[in-house]
């Protein structure tokens, strides 16, 4: 006999979480994954004009406000067939990065790190210094990096106006062009940043962390004198054993992003024990167990349909199921680094497989990995030359447009018909990580992690289901659009 | 003062934005201003049972809760029911504890466009029936009524902007907590004044171009936004060109036109947005306050009289023309 038990509201996550849970003989059988809101944007996005996409996709989400207009952007420039020129695509890429460095600090510091703080810990021998340092709203460490965090979101300000919601990022390129007193003072911005990641959250120039290459070696780096976050976070995990809890689908898909002048920083691609070719058209969107109305077979998002119904019977969220080949497949910062080959990466899925100190890892890793390249990118602009190209206007025609934002692979579809978009479908990194179950009864990359947990149907949960779930770093907004 | 936040409808840039504040720490200049963070769900600690109980001392009152601010869409539907956001946990839509909070606190906060007027979520065919707090749309009413008064008498306040700077946020609270928040400080759609009463056009660096009318074509370039790319500069109500955003931005300084975004109806301005609609070659939406006549009048001359050095660097997208050095008469 099991017992269900819902619980509600996650917090600390970007948007609405909640999760039933059915328990027997103490541990988790099935967890159902629900995102309780929806708000409809591809209907609202039905018959405007393509051009306002991008007023109102960075307004799915306040914390991948970027990622979606890069999305969106990309997907037009599709459509168009243009390209930026290169100052266009080296600004694209900065705004990106910025934002996707600063979620993966706020994830860090702001989202996953208070629940070790939490009382449940008491007794370990850490537990007094985390508390000190990682407690929600008055640890030492949030108090630290709200500061760092708005200086560094200052590239912003330059680069894009504001954030979030921008509409400096365009198909042709940026609205923004810099010139060399302002490259100079995002130039100062990035090195200050450097700075606070160097002392604060590593202990160590970023090259070092970005050239660690396997399990012992981030081990024996631990080991020596520096301090840093990352440190106390390596000690926790080992301590909570953290490299054994979470594990998913060990399926791995990134569609890569950062545009260099030949292919990518972090290319596109799908691991599975083995790199295999990303195969886009082998997407489909199953509805069987999310409130909309079915229209067939599970579509591919070029051809989907958001069609809400109050309700349905079997259906328990609000996300569409996203599968790759009839796979569920994990996306995300460690999933990007997995795709790339960052040895790292590929040395802490071997053995267990993704585990919620991978994914940690994999964010902080990306810290010291993005940075240096946005310095280069900044080198790379050329006050003077163009910025942005107008894209011509078509009436009939369709595109797509994939990205990485910081918790994983983000795509846009468009199709216009008459000069209108007559469908625009989106599916976003939590859509992949957080989904339901498909017409198979394939459970979701959360809902395999989930399942096997220790639970209680009447004692407080467990601290180690709130690492699982934010461990994806998972954004709900997007997630349900 | 203890302060609740809760978030429906909306995509929680209003939350993201805040945590951009440039005074510290946001959260020291909270407990700095007095104000106490009950509960967020993006950054307080509890979580799931705890969080639930704590909302549930919130709505029946065992917690008083002396400011409730509200971020993202008020969601009605599917047909009034409020099913397209239930608070997690639980079977209630998310509408019902709203309604039954702000009916006990002493003042309710609409933090952004969406819970004020509607907003983003509420464009389209508005497939959620989403509304604000105390408007749909320009129209008073929303999820709590014209007649919303709080336990002060004051009405729902709101911060709208699409998202707020986080000082308008902060400063809206402080004030709050300081007890220096009459009805005399709110404009006629309840903004606060300290910010609703200034222009976007106040202090745009594009001013020169707009004095000549020297407008860009298309995006990139440095001229003025208003006469092609869209720019509501001239009729928005904000500071964002005196206060500016992440440093030394705002919508203008990134290049691309501001869309009002404080305004009621924001999301659905019945032309493209970064396209300025016009009748016979003459922008329908003149600057705030500005004659039609006076406005066209003006643009001919100022057109006539634009130095060669703001026309051509309008164009370009850096400077063509650095503009002459005048020498003091010896």
């Amino acid at each position: 006999m099991s017992t269900r038990r819902i619980v509600g509201p996650f917090n600390r996550v970007e948007g609405d979480l909640e999760i039933t849970l059915d328990i027997a003989d103490g541990k988790i059988a099935a967890a159902y994954v629900n995102s309780p809101l929806y708000r409809g944007f591809e209907q609202i996005l039905q018959g405007k004009l393509p051009a306002d996409a991008l007023v109102l996709v960075p307004r799915i989400c306040g914390i991948c406000s970027v990622a979606q207009s890069a999305a969106s952007a990309l997907a037009l420039a599709d459509a168009a067939g243009i390209e930026p020129p290169q100052n266009g695509r080296l600004a694209a890429n900065l705004t990106l990065a910025t934002e996707n460095l600063a979620d993966h600090l706020t994830h860090f510091y702001l989202f996953f790190m208070p629940d070790f703080a939490r009382a449940d810990y008491a007794g370990r021998p850490w537990h007094a210094a985390t508390t000190e340092r990682f407690r929600a709203t008055v640890g030492s460490a949030p108090n630290q990096v709200l500061p760092a965090r708005a200086r560094f979101m200052q590239m912003m300000g330059l680069l894009a106006g504001k954030w979030p919601h921008t509409l400096a990022v365009q198909p042709g390129g940026s609205t923004r062009p810099l010139q060399s007193s302002e490259i100079f003072r995002l130039h100062r911005t990035l090195r200050e940043f450097r700075e606070f990641l160097e002392a604060v959250t590593f202990g160590a120039k970023l090259e070092e962390i970005a050239a660690l290459a396997s399990r012992a070696g981030l081990e024996a780096w631990r080991e020596k004198a520096g301090g840093g976050d990352l440190r106390t976070f390596l000690a926790i995990a080992g301590d909570l054993d953290l490299w054994h809890l979470g594990r998913g689908t060990d399926r791995f898909m990134s569609y890569g992003c950062y545009r260099e002048e030949n292919g990518r920083l972090f290319p596109p691609g799908l691991w599975h024990g083995a790199a295999a070719t990303l195969d886009i058209a082998a997407i489909r969107e199953d509805i069987t167990h999310a409130w909309y109305a079915a229209a067939g077979l599970p579509q591919h998002p070029a051809e989907g349909s958001t069609l809400p119904v109050a309700e349905k019977d079997g259906a328990y969220s609000w996300c569409k199921a996203p599968r790759l080949a009839g796979q569920v497949v994990e996306t995300g910062a460690l999933a990007r680094q997995v795709v790339a080959g960052h040895p790292l990466a590929r040395d802490m899925i071997e053995g267990y497989g993704a585990s919620v100190a991978a994914r940690v890892v994999a964010r902080l890793l990306e810290l010291a990995l993005v940075l240096p390249a946005m310095e280069r990118w900044l080198a790379e602009l050329a006050p003077g030359e163009p910025w942005c190209i107008t894209a011509p206007a078509a009436d009939e025609t369709s595109g797509v447009g994939l990205i990485e934002a910081a918790r994983g692979s983000l795509g846009h579809w468009i199709t216009v018909r008459r000069g209108r978009i007559h469908n625009y479908q989106i599916v976003a990194p939590t859509t992949w990580n957080f989904s339901p179950r498909d017409s198979a009864g394939q459970p979701g990359a959360l809902e395999q992690a989930l399942a096997g947990l220790p639970a209680s149907a009447t004692e407080p949960l467990p601290a180690a289901i709130h690492h699982v779930v934010r461990s994806f770093d998972p954004c709900m907004v997007c997630t349900v659009h | 003062m203890n302060l609740l936040w809760l978030q429906s409808g909306g995509c929680g840039g209003c939350t993201l934005s805040w945590l951009g504040s440039e005074h510290g720490s946001l959260f020291r200049e909270l407990a700095d201003e007095g104000i106490d963070l009950l509960w967020h769900p993006s950054v307080s600690e509890a979580g799931v049972d705890e969080a639930r109980e704590l909302i549930e001392q919130c709505a029946d009152g065992r917690t008083a809760v002396d400011v409730l601010c509200i971020e993202g869409s008020l969601l009605r539907g599917p047909r009034g029911t409020g099913g397209f956001h239930r608070f997690g946990g639980g079977a209630r839509p998310m509408i019902d504890w709203v309604r039954q909070i702000a009916a006990r606190a002493q003042h309710v906060v609409a933090v952004g466009s969406c819970s004020s007027w509607g907003g983003i979520t509420a464009a389209g065919m508005n497939p959620t029936d989403a509304c604000g707090l105390q408007y749909d749309g320009e129209a008073t009413g929303g999820l709590l009524g014209p007649d919303f008064r709080d336990r002060t008498g004051l009405p729902v306040i709101n911060v709208a902007g699409c998202p707020p700077h986080p000082d308008w946020i902060t400063e809206t609270l402080a004030a709050l907590a300081h007890g220096k928040l009459g009805a005399q400080h709110l404009d006629e759609y309840g903004r606060p004044r300290f910010y609703a009463d200034q222009l976007v056009h106040h202090g745009c660096p594009r001013n020169e171009y707009y004095e000549f009318k020297a407008s860009a074509s298309r995006h990139s370039e440095q001229g003025c936004l208003m006469e092609q790319l869209g720019c509501k500069g001239t009729q928005a109500h904000a500071d964002c060109n005196q206060r500016l955003w992440n440093g030394e931005g705002s919508c203008l300084r990134g290049g691309y036109a501001c869309i009002r975004c404080t305004d009621p109806g924001f999301e659905e301005p019945g032309h493209p947005f970064t396209t300025t609609p016009k009748v016979a070659g003459i922008p329908l939406g003149l600057p705030a306050d500005m004659p039609k006549a006076w406005f066209i009048a003006l643009a001919a001359l100022s057109k006539s009289a634009t130095p060669a050095r703001v026309r051509e660097n309008a164009h370009s997208d850096h400077l063509l023309r650095a503009p002459s050095v005048k020498r003091t008469k010896r």
